[in-house]
């Protein structure tokens, strides 16, 4: 497991813990999706985020400024999700698969 | 023979009478954190109470020293399922520091020094049931627990005794903090389990 460097102290773990409970959410691998801070514009793998947890929830911080980017919390019943320090997450995908042919319309006999 | 058995007879007060449900004992004191320790030098902290119409009072290290303090020695519970009995704390109750505080707000946001926030009713913090503690066991509260000062409300599960305390925001509606946003229990009474939402 990496930690990520930075200027603040080392977090326990680092975004790969969060693969579990994400999976529950998302259809693809989220830890190498890659999130914008919402604080300082830096662009990190949610594998290089600093976590920390895993209880009372996940917390995944910026490796850069120490922000909360991402945050998990698994209860009972629920997976919660927080999205509010970032402004955006890229989620490496497929090309999507080819368009269905379209049938040539019927034109009625003259 | 003896138709009086111990159930009957009921038991001295013991350690599993302390325990909330679904909690466990330790003797260690576990860390958990939602992030960095903050290392906050005393001559740079300070604690202030922010009133619902702006009224700030604030008080610096030196200042909080010197208002009576008090020994407490109280059971915590955290959400995570463990309990501590009997744990020994130093610090100003919140009694104190808001004698002079006028205000018609019924809830409180505290808030950490690194950005943690935890909602609670007013009436929880008053009446001998909370402190600004900075003593733990004899010494000075280390900084993984929270020090140099943190709040102490033992009669709630722990995630509500911030560590780091920096502010105590009085509002008159209440407003959810840190967990709370995301799944926890807005009030995290151990004795009726209210860990999440809805229980």
């Amino acid at each position: 497991m990496t930690i990520p460097s930075g200027r603040g102290p080392a977090a326990a773990y680092d975004g790969n813990l969060m693969a579990g409970p994400l999976s529950e959410l998302f259809a693809l691998d989220v830890t190498v999706a890659v999130v914008r801070c919402r604080g300082c514009g830096a662009d990190a793998e949610v594998a290089t985020l600093r976590v920390y947890g895993p209880d009372p929830g996940l917390v995944g911080r910026c490796p850069g400024c120490d922000d909360v980017l991402v945050r998990v919390v698994r209860t009972p019943d629920a997976v919660w999700l927080d999205l509010g320090g970032v402004t955006s997450l890229r989620v490496p995908a497929p090309a999507p698969a080819a368009a269905p042919a379209v049938n040539p319309p019927v034109v009625p006999p003259a | 023979m003896d138709f009086v058995t111990r159930g009957f007879q009921g038991r001295p007060r013991g350690r599993d009478d302390r325990l909330p449900p679904g909690q466990y004992l330790t003797g260690d004191f576990p860390v958990l954190s939602a992030g960095p320790t903050s290392n906050v030098d005393h001559d740079q902290w300070e604690l202030w109470v922010a009133t619902e119409d702006g009224t700030r009072h604030t008080w610096s290290w030196v200042e909080l020293m010197a208002l009576p303090a008090e020994t407490v020695t109280v059971d915590i519970h955290c959400v995570t399922s463990w309990s501590k009995l009997d744990t020994e704390w130093r610090g100003v109750s919140l009694d104190t520091l808001l004698a002079d505080v006028e205000t018609a707000a019924d809830f409180a946001m505290v808030h950490s020094y690194g950005g943690y926030t935890t909602n609670l009713p007013l009436e929880d913090l008053l009446d001998g049931q909370a402190w600004v503690a900075y003593g733990y066991e004899g010494d000075d509260l280390r900084p993984e627990h929270g020090g140099p000062a943190r709040l102490l409300v033992p009669h709630l599960y722990f995630w509500k005794s911030a560590k780091w305390v920096r502010g105590i925001e009085l509002m008159l509606e209440d407003s959810p903090g840190f967990w709370e946003q995301l799944g926890y229990h807005d009030y995290g009474d151990p004795w009726r389990e209210q860990r999440y939402q809805g229980d």
